[in-house]
């Protein structure tokens, strides 16, 4: 599992993948060295022990202070280059996410988005230990154990079997920190999001606890909740722990198995000092790297999650047929679609089935419906985000699957259900409908909308921000901004999405009168459960489970 | 700092069990040096050849040092992660109590989801104060002192080595962490905030972007930021490459200066030779003791910013308070506003200017008024989660200022606007208006909320969950789940907030209808901006411009 979404991220950026090569490689490199380090100062010990004097020292010292120095230097570029590859892989991940979106866009939602918004931008922290700690230390265990065998067997062959004695440990380590650590890891995560969201759900529905009075009583719940979460970790963390525990124990009992053979056998003047102390101080590497594995893991597994649900949200989206250059004249033909059927991917049921429906130019049409019968599907079929399982989308004689689906939509205008404002002011937003609009035109589309009576009274009027960090509107409000939006640009056809919806009377009223001017010459499709926007329509068409229920051209009295 | 002593504060770390995860930490560190140092004892004493018996002491105390180590390391594991799940738990309780008398007035209005999930992951950042900013330097500094001290006995010059190295490794690699993530870190926030933001704007209207065009200059935006803290990360990478450095060539030094001490110390006889090995491995292996505490303090910053988000929050003074001496509940349940002005801020325009409400017992009064112009606020001020500027509200005669908050709420039952489903089942999400109800309480509530038949055909009937916030209901079922809540509270008094909301007309108009019926003999105070349902109550009134008006506005008649 972690291979293959490993292979992937490296995919990512052929620039991050040669910056992992280089900091492994340095890690690698520092890894033998304190080798050769270890190798040397034992050496140095065994010479002060004949008691040579200063000068025999000093050339071993410098030595010993140049790999110092060169182990410092790889340090960094170890360091330093596995962060700036996570760093540039997750950039990539982040913009092929956002790219995805755009070439298929399917709305989510804010808890989505803000989940995978924070994986993408604070998910790279946890790649950073990934690619700077991780991968580099699971070089290292593959390397530098066999390479400390190696080294031990040149100097003294007996403590070198003594060694590979406590080795086929190691494997049993390698499936320890591999499989029982993973899946521990990972039940304690799924723990801890669940906690937090009780915590959550609690925050949440504070205001409707405190008028049952439950206020109070819930804190109680809260440390309850918590002394059972404390409970099932602490039994998963003495399990989990156990893994290191295992192996720290083999590392530190071959170090002391190593030191007592070689007492014994220095005592009958079996080995020399200076093999002995070199093997000896050698043993600890042999183990090191495994233990810093294990060390690491818990960083590389939260790194790989993060990496994990951006490919997840990535892969979720669907990859855009291609598409040809042909222009769409939606003034001259209208639209329409002939026998569409439709289902979304995670549901297993068909939300349109064989629906027919033909908006001619400069006509009103309103659907109607149950929700959930989908109704707002159709606009996501007619914008091209979607595209039909059976049947086609038509412009005269244009399948929209054979057209530019960028080039489809500047014949169309459209308010969605739930409007969103991006960040910039109130004018701004409005402008994202027809960039080149004059203030008058914007000031125009939102009289028109209803939208001008509070704008006029935001602090700064029409230059007051709105979206993310600006002033929070009212849904109503919103959505009297995103139908002036749709209203200011001069398409040839309208898409409404319950533009009624969270207005009082009042408001409807002005929005319907709106709606119904601009039908006046372009197509226009309104949908609704209300009364009121499907008055002014030229038929009303109601769809229920994906179908076209009732007659046309039937308008309520 | 003072963040931090409020967080840890909150979170109340057992000193007894601290101090033993620290000691347990400690001691694991301490251990390993002394297997180290003794293993370099012993094959240097056996070098000499002595009689094997001399050696019996030092073998079996590498072996001792062997298996204690791991098992201290394993106890502190334990402890010191328990240690952080209590800490947290005291914390989230604590937040929680404080955050409780603050809801609805005192959070925030609109932003509260947002404010509400931040505040749940910056809690739980906050045990990182525990296990990385507390015990890494308690360790360190035990651990280093006492291997110095063990070093000094034999040869104080290279204990004093040892010390400058320890210190050296202890702050400088963790200051440059320190400063690195602090002094970028404001500035990194800001860039990942900026990013993060984009990036959600761009996630969740993707379709609107792209309906209109706009989608490619949203990504050149998105890239841009992505730039601007790839920039700052990269230094920071730097900075991170360096304290590694630090570390490597400190304790490499370090080793390598006790080694030419001891040897020159052992030539002029101040020590014996066989020392030489257990001094150098003994220095090598206390630098275990400072290895956390970069990696650790680079935590921190972060922490400390989500832990002044959860200060500035539970500092909030809340809105009502409890008198000190509350009245007791009144007998007759009549509900009254007298001329009640009402405004947010001492300089915001009058949201409420005079507003008289009476709802004697058994009175239904609708009342109605376009969005925005208070009727929400008339609600909450009516279960006292706010206070009148001016004018009173008065239950049975008495200002609700002088009763005790439960006693009015239990009275005056408010259904909110989009109350809140908890992801539980639908019988939970009923009874926590009332937890020693009954089942057939329970049952009855949902049967005059006109949910039983549909709850009984569920395959697990009222045990079925409602998902998060109750995403698994439809509009009309949670409006029902939450009129069944109201019911089994059982109050005397009802306000309905836009119980209609999110319903079309027909399911409006069935729903208002229903809701009226079951009342009973409860009064209620119906808000709504809609038409459905007003003629089924006994007197309508129009909130327009912060005064009440008798009778409904014209558009409603339609």
């Amino acid at each position: 599992m972690s291979a293959r979404i490993n292979r992937r991220l490296l995919a990512a950026d052929p620039r991050g993948r040669a910056m992992v090569a280089g900091a492994s490689a340095a890690a690698l490199i520092g890894g033998l060295l304190l080798i050769a380090q270890t190798v040397l100062a034992a050496r140095m010990i065994a010479s002060a022990f004949a008691g040579d004097g200063a000068a025999a020292l000093a050339g071993p010292a410098l030595a010993v202070a140049l790999v110092v120095a060169a182990r410092g230097l790889l340090a960094w570029t170890s360091e330093t280059g596995g962060r700036l590859a996570a760093q540039r892989l997750m950039s990539a991940l982040r913009l092929q996410l956002a790219g995805r979106r755009l070439a298929a866009p399917v709305p989510l939602d804010n808890a989505e988005s803000g989940a995978v918004a924070t994986a993408a931008v604070a998910g790279a922290d946890e790649l950073e230990a990934y690619f700077a700690r991780y991968l580099p230390q699971l070089l290292l265990a593959v390397v530098v154990p066999p390479a400390v065998l190696l080294v031990a067997a040149l100097t003294d062959l007996e403590s070198a079997f003594v060694l590979l004695l406590t080795l086929p440990l190691v494997p049993i380590f390698m499936v320890l920190i591999g499989r029982l650590a993973e899946a521990r890891a990972r039940a304690r995560w799924q723990e801890l999001t669940t906690l937090s969201g009780h915590f959550l759900d609690v925050l949440a529905g504070l205001t409707t606890l405190r008028a049952f009075n439950r206020g109070e009583a819930q804190a109680e719940r809260i440390a309850e909740v918590d002394e059972r979460y404390r409970g099932a970790t602490m039994a998963t963390l003495r399990v989990a722990f156990l893994s290191g525990a295992v192996l720290d124990l083999a590392a530190v009992l071959g170090t002391a198995l190593v030191a007592v053979t070689l007492g014994v056998r220095l005592d009958d003047g079996g080995v020399g000092l200076e093999p002995a102390l070199v093997v000896l101080m050698l043993t600890p590497e042999l183990y090191a790297p495994l233990r810093g594995l294990g060390a690491q893991f818990h960083a590389s597994a939260d790194g790989l999650a993060a990496a994990e649900r951006m490919l997840a949200q990535i892969d979720a989206t669907p990859t855009p047929a291609r598409r040809g250059t042909a222009t769409p004249e939606i003034a001259r033909f209208g639209v329409s679609l002939e026998a569409v059927s439709f289902a979304y991917p995670a549901r297993p049921r068909a939300v349109i089935r064989g629906l027919s429906l033909e908006i001619a130019p400069g006509e009103t049409v309103a659907v109607t419906g149950p929700s959930g019968s989908g109704k707002s599907t159709l606009a996501a079929l007619l914008l091209g985000f979607v595209q039909p399982a059976e049947g086609a989308v038509r412009c005269g004689a244009l399948d929209l699957s054979r057209c530019d689906g960028d080039l489809w939509r500047t014949q169309i205008a459209w308010l969605p259900q739930r409007p969103s404002l991006f960040a910039g002011s109130v004018a701004d937003a409005i402008r994202l409908g027809d960039p080149l609009a004059s203030r008058r035109e914007v000031a125009a589309a939102a009289r028109a909308s209803g939208a001008d009576v509070f704008i006029r009274l935001l602090p700064q009027g029409y230059d007051t921000p709105v979206g993310e960090g600006g002033r929070q509107l009212s849904r109503g409000e919103v959505r009297r901004v995103a139908l002036a939006r749709a209203l200011i640009r001069q398409a040839p056809l309208l898409i409404l999405d319950e533009p009624t919806a969270d207005l009082d009377a009042v408001a409807a009223a002005v929005v319907t009168a709106a709606v119904e001017r601009a039908g006046k010459d372009r197509a226009v499709l309104v949908i609704t459960h209300r009364p009121e926007p499907a008055a002014i329509a030229d038929r009303v068409l109601r769809v229920e489970s994906g179908r076209i229920a009732a007659l046309p051209g039937v308008v309520p009295a | 700092m003072s963040t931090a002593r409020q967080m840890l504060r909150l979170q109340a770390p057992s000193p007894s069990r601290t101090a033993l995860a620290a000691a347990l930490g400690a001691l694991a560190v301490v251990l390993g040096a002394c297997l180290l140092g003794t293993a370099g004892y012993l094959i240097s004493r056996a070098a000499e050849q002595p009689p094997i018996l001399s050696l019996t002491v030092a073998i079996v105390a590498v072996r001792a040092f062997g298996i204690a180590r791991p098992i201290a390391r394993y106890c502190e594991r334990l402890v010191s992660h328990d240690l952080a799940l209590r800490g947290l738990s005291r914390l989230r309780v604590a937040v929680y109590r404080r955050l409780e008398p603050l809801a609805p007035g005192g959070l925030g209005g609109d932003r509260q989801g947002d404010l509400m999930s931040r505040m749940v992951a910056d809690v739980d950042a906050q045990q990182n104060l525990v296990l990385r900013g507390l015990l890494p330097p308690a360790v360190a500094l035990a651990a280093g002192a006492t291997i110095v001290i063990g070093m000094a006995f034999i040869l104080p010059v290279a204990a004093l080595a040892l010390a400058i190295g320890l210190v050296l490794a202890g702050s400088l690699g963790p200051a440059a962490a320190w400063t690195a993530t602090r002094v970028s870190g404001r500035r990194r926030a800001a860039a990942r905030g900026a990013l993060s933001a984009d990036l959600v704007e761009l996630l969740r209207g993707s379709p609107e972007l792209v309906a209109f065009g706009a989608g490619e200059a949203a990504l050149e935006r998105l890239r841009g930021r992505d730039a601007a803290l790839r920039r700052i990360d990269r230094r920071d990478a730097a900075a991170a490459g360096a304290g590694e450095t630090m570390a490597v060539v400190v304790a490499g030094a370090t080793a390598l200066a006790v080694l030419l001490l001891a040897a020159s110390a052992a030539r002029a006889g101040a020590i014996d030779r066989v020392e030489i090995a257990a001094l150098v491995l003994l220095a090598v292996a206390a630098f275990e003791a400072t290895q956390p505490l970069a990696p650790a303090l680079r935590t921190i910053p972060a922490t400390l910013g989500a832990g002044r988000r959860i200060a500035a929050l539970v500092e909030r003074r809340p809105v009502v308070r409890d008198p000190a001496r509350p009245q007791p509940a009144p007998a007759v349940p009549a509900l009254a506003m007298e001329h009640v002005r009402f405004r947010h801020g001492p300089d915001g325009p009058w949201l409420l200017d005079g507003v008289d409400i009476e709802l004697p017992p058994g009175r239904r009064v609708a009342l109605v008024g376009a969005s925005g112009a208070g009727k929400t606020t008339i609600a909450h001020l009516l279960v006292r989660f706010l206070d009148p500027v001016a004018g009173r509200v008065t239950l049975g005669g008495v200002d609700l200022r002088e009763l005790a908050q439960a006693d009015v709420r239990r009275v005056v039952t408010l259904a909110e606007q989009d109350a809140h489903l908890f992801s539980t089942s639908i019988l939970e999400n009923v009874r926590l208006a009332r937890p020693d109800a009954d089942e057939r309480a329970i049952e009855s509530a949902l049967r005059r909320a006109q949910l039983w038949p549909w709850v009984s055909s569920l395959p697990e009937g009222w045990h079925t969950l409602v998902g998060e916030d109750g995403a698994q209901l439809s509009g009309g079922q949670r409006q029902r789940v939450s009129l069944a809540r109201a019911l089994l509270a059982d109050a005397p008094v009802l306000v309905l907030d836009e119980p209609t909301a999110h319903l079309d007309g027909d399911a409006a108009a069935a729903f208002v209808g229903d809701a009226l019926r079951v009342a009973g003999d409860r009064s209620v105070l119906l808000i709504t901006h809609r038409p459905e349902g007003i003629e089924l109550v006994d007197e309508v009134l129009t909130l327009e411009g912060g005064r009440l008006r008798r009778g409904a506005p014209p558009a409603y008649s339609a």
